[in-house]
């Protein structure tokens, strides 16, 4: 794979995707290549769509990625991963978290959730992985590492070694939950390497 | 030694302070201003703190100065209004030890009630003002902000925006250097601005302006890229410079680092070396004009909108000559909008919910309970700025005496301090018979969480005296203070009816800490499914964690943070 990426993750305020934008910062600095991140913070948080794009190169200039430029669209949520797939470049691929969160209007009952997203991937050429984070985080006792397993689980796409990633992980998460954290990366790593 | 660290926008603006020797950092909270003060709080050997509103620490930051320390002060855009009237004479008067404010629009209204342009404040008040367009220049720009306030005896602005503030990227960092503090020296003609030494300061404000303005045309920051093609030039700064640079490699750019005073002969060199002259910049024609003013004939604002944010893509659709948009799949156009809500355990979904049921008008004030104006509780039916519930509320009731019993104010504890407590005066001042709702979560929620006068701890974690929302009401001849958790519905609405029927200002303190601060979970409940008759009454609360499954509630318990609200509106007794 090129050393270039241009990635977006998305999904609810409150999920923990400013985590995951964090660690990949810090492999790009490992990695002695040019970094810069968009985050969204504030009112969004409070449960609303939250993005933040990724883009590492030699040398970057905007830190947005371009609508039809993502290598990757990572999705903390399904809806929210559709919501970006016109970011997607024609070889681009959405790897999303497969638990659905709520919005509003569906909580209510005002409108349903869209059952069909996958269908209409397919549809529309838009190539997709979606994998059980939410489950695998649950099954080592740390739901609150999804974030994590995603990033496991994309790592075998990038051109990081193991080692670079489980250093980027240190720098970013507190020492206490370092382990959980390791483990939650490892079993994200597994479930794609089983899956292809 | 330098080393490289990813920092965000903001972190980067606060190790920049730090480096050059800033002492002190003063700022009220607000997206996307306020990590800066945050990351400046954690250095050694410096001081930060929260001012409970920007006049307030634009004054305290300006005193710094006077006595002799270089000193940072923060705030959002609409943060500047309040802090204008110091701003404005302090501009006359000068510092002593280096004064920069930071100030952080919102193009694309993230985090924002409107979308205001600070770089007129610049012009208005003969501030210079820089603006940096990465986190490496954050650094760079904020030390170099710090040399010219002190070279130029005047308060220097740096502005950023969201997209800057809230971008991460690689950073070089260095070593702060060490500065003395300055002698503090009693000069009255200088410091107090009577109208008889004011009129002397203007002439010197103006001197100053036009000394900076020659000078920009040899700074740095302001920068010419030239290329091959020359067919079309590009003025622009901050993050809009990225976008330009992305979408059209090969234009010649030049590079504002400084957007007021203009380099106005560096302009004009640049227009006669290309064929057409395009400012690109986000919001007001704030370039534009003053180049058009200056006889050079270029393009803008009939090119991009004056409101939200540039991109690459929109600049790519508007000046290049290849491929308009590098789009390659359909956007999914229909599917639900998430806006962002009251959190579940929230204790202003509580209030709301008593609000809505006794139909009132509700006079809405800033803060995460804003939110209560939206579907489903649409609960919440004025909101102009910081303060104003209390005061609008007045207004109304003044022009019209009979809502004093069906409208209300609502206000959290941080904007309380932040400007109520004026309108509150106002109100006992002049017998107008409100009622006042303190939201009182204990916290400033909306901007993540900052402390404030009324939570008994500083910004840099000390202890400290708690004022006492309830007394202040007091002191100022409040005579109806009342105390209720908002979670104890019935409580709430019965001393609601009271306080509306009295015949004078009442303030009822909503008190219950924001569901996010920490030990405020617990196990969450659930439906019993053969209990419940789907009335919906829980599914009305509009909790995240209340889902509707062909018409019955399910809780989900991933995010359901126990606060039992629905089992309290539960006639049935299906919630456990
Ligand atoms: C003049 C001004 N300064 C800052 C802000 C940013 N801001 C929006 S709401 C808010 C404070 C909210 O705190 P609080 O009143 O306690 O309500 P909560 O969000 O906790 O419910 C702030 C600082 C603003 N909108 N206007």
């Amino acid at each position: 794979m090129k050393s270039d990426l241009n990635m977006i993750i998305v999904g609810v305020g409150g999920q923990g995707t400013l985590l995951s934008s964090k660690i990949l910062g810090q492999l790009a600095i490992l990695n002695d290549l040019d970094v810069k991140l968009s985050e969204v913070h504030g009112m969004a948080q409070r449960g609303g769509s939250v993005e933040t794009h990724i883009r590492i190169a030699d040398h970057v200039y905007s830190p947005l990625v371009e609508p039809g430029t993502a290598d990757i669209v990572l999705g903390f949520e399904p809806m929210e991963a559709a919501r970006w797939a016109h970011y997607l470049s024609r070889d681009g691929v959405i790897i999303t978290n497969s638990s659905r969160i709520w919005p509003m209007p569906v909580v209510t009952g005002a409108v349903a959730y869209p059952e069909n997203l996958y269908e209409k991937f397919e549809e529309n050429n838009i190539r997709y992985k979606t994998i059980d984070a939410q489950q695998l985080a649950d099954s080592v006792g740390s739901p609150r590492s999804t974030n994590i397993v995603l990033l496991g689980y994309i790592s075998s796409l990038l051109p990081f070694s193991y080692e670079d990633w489980l250093k980027a992980i240190e720098l970013c998460v507190p020492a206490k939950t370092l382990e959980a954290n390791i483990k939650a990366f490892d079993l994200g790593k597994n479930a794609y390497l089983v899956k292809e | 030694m330098s080393s490289k660290q990813l920092m965000l926008g903001n972190e980067a603006f606060a190790r920049g302070a730090y480096e050059a020797g800033a002492k002190l950092a003063v700022a009220y909270p607000g997206t996307p201003s306020t990590e800066i003060t945050q990351a400046f709080s954690k250095y050694e050997n410096v001081k930060a703190q929260w001012a409970p509103n920007e006049k307030v620490a634009l004054e305290t930051a300006f005193g710094s100065s006077l006595a002799g320390n270089r000193t940072l002060c923060c705030f959002k855009h609409v943060g500047l209004n309040v802090a204008a009237d110091p701003l404005f004479t302090i501009s006359y008067i000068g510092i002593n030890a280096g004064l920069v404010i930071i100030v952080a629009d919102d193009p694309g209204m993230y985090s924002s009630q409107n979308e205001q342009d600070s770089r007129y404040y610049a012009m208005s008040a003969h501030i210079p003002m820089l603006e940096p367009s990465d986190c490496n220049e954050a650094v760079l720009f904020v030390k170099l902000a710090f040399e010219i306030s002190e070279r130029y005896d005047t308060p220097v602005f740096i502005r950023t925006t969201t997209r800057m503030s809230h971008s991460r990227g690689s950073v070089e960092i260095h070593e702060p250097v060490n500065v003395e503090p300055k002698e503090f020296a009693r000069n009255i003609s200088k410091n107090v601005m009577l109208p008889a030494f004011a009129r002397k300061r203007h002439i010197t404000v103006e001197a100053r302006e036009n000394k900076l303005s020659a000078d920009a045309d040899h700074l740095d920051v302001n920068e010419i890229s030239w290329n091959d093609d020359r067919s079309l030039g590009i003025i622009a700064s901050g993050i809009a410079y990225q976008y330009v640079k992305e979408a059209l490699p090969d234009a010649s750019v030049l590079k504002l680092g400084m957007v007021f005073p203009l380099p106005l002969q560096l302009i004009k060199r640049f227009s006669d070396g290309v064929q057409k002259l395009v400012v690109a910049e986000e919001l007001e024609p704030f370039f534009e004009m003053q180049i058009k003013a200056a006889g050079i004939d270029c393009e803008g604002k009939s090119i991009f909108s004056r409101q939200g944010e540039l991109s690459t893509q929109t600049i790519r659709k508007a000046l290049s000559d290849g491929q308009e948009t590098l789009q390659v799949h359909e956007s999914f156009t229909d599917l639900p909008a998430r806006p962002p809500v009251l959190c579940p355990g929230c204790p202003h979904r509580a209030t709301f919910n008593v609000l809505s049921k006794l139909n009132l008008f509700v006079s809405g004030d800033i803060g995460c309970y804003t939110l209560g104006a939206l579907a489903p509780y649409n609960a919440l039916h004025t909101n102009v700025c910081m303060g104003a519930s209390i005061t609008v509320l007045s207004g109304m009731i003044k022009a019209r005496p009979e809502l004093k019993n069906q409208a209300v104010a609502v206000i959290g504890d941080s904007t309380f301090f932040h400007s109520g407590m004026t309108g509150l005066t106002d109100m006992v001042y002049n017998c107008i018979p409100g009622t006042v709702l303190v939201l009182d979560n204990r916290t400033t929620g909306m901007t993540g969480h900052q402390d404030h006068p009324g939570t008994g701890k500083t910004l840099q974690g000390e202890l400290t005296y708690t004022v006492d929302i309830g007394e202040v009401a007091k002191a100022v001849g409040v005579k109806n203070v009342r105390y209720v958790d908002p979670f104890n519905l019935k409580e709430l609405e019965a001393v609601l009816k009271e306080e509306l029927n009295n015949d004078s200002p009442s303030v009822i303190i909503c008190k219950h800490p924001c569901a996010l601060l920490p030990k405020q979970r617990t196990l969450p409940v659930q439906v019993d499914p053969s209990v419940c008759r789907k009335c919906k009454q829980c599914l009305r609360l509009g909790c995240p964690a209340i889902e509707n499954h062909d018409g019955a509630p399910v809780i989900n318990t991933s995010i359901c943070s126990g606060c039992k609200l629905c089992q309290s509106v539960c006639v049935f007794g299906a919630i456990r």
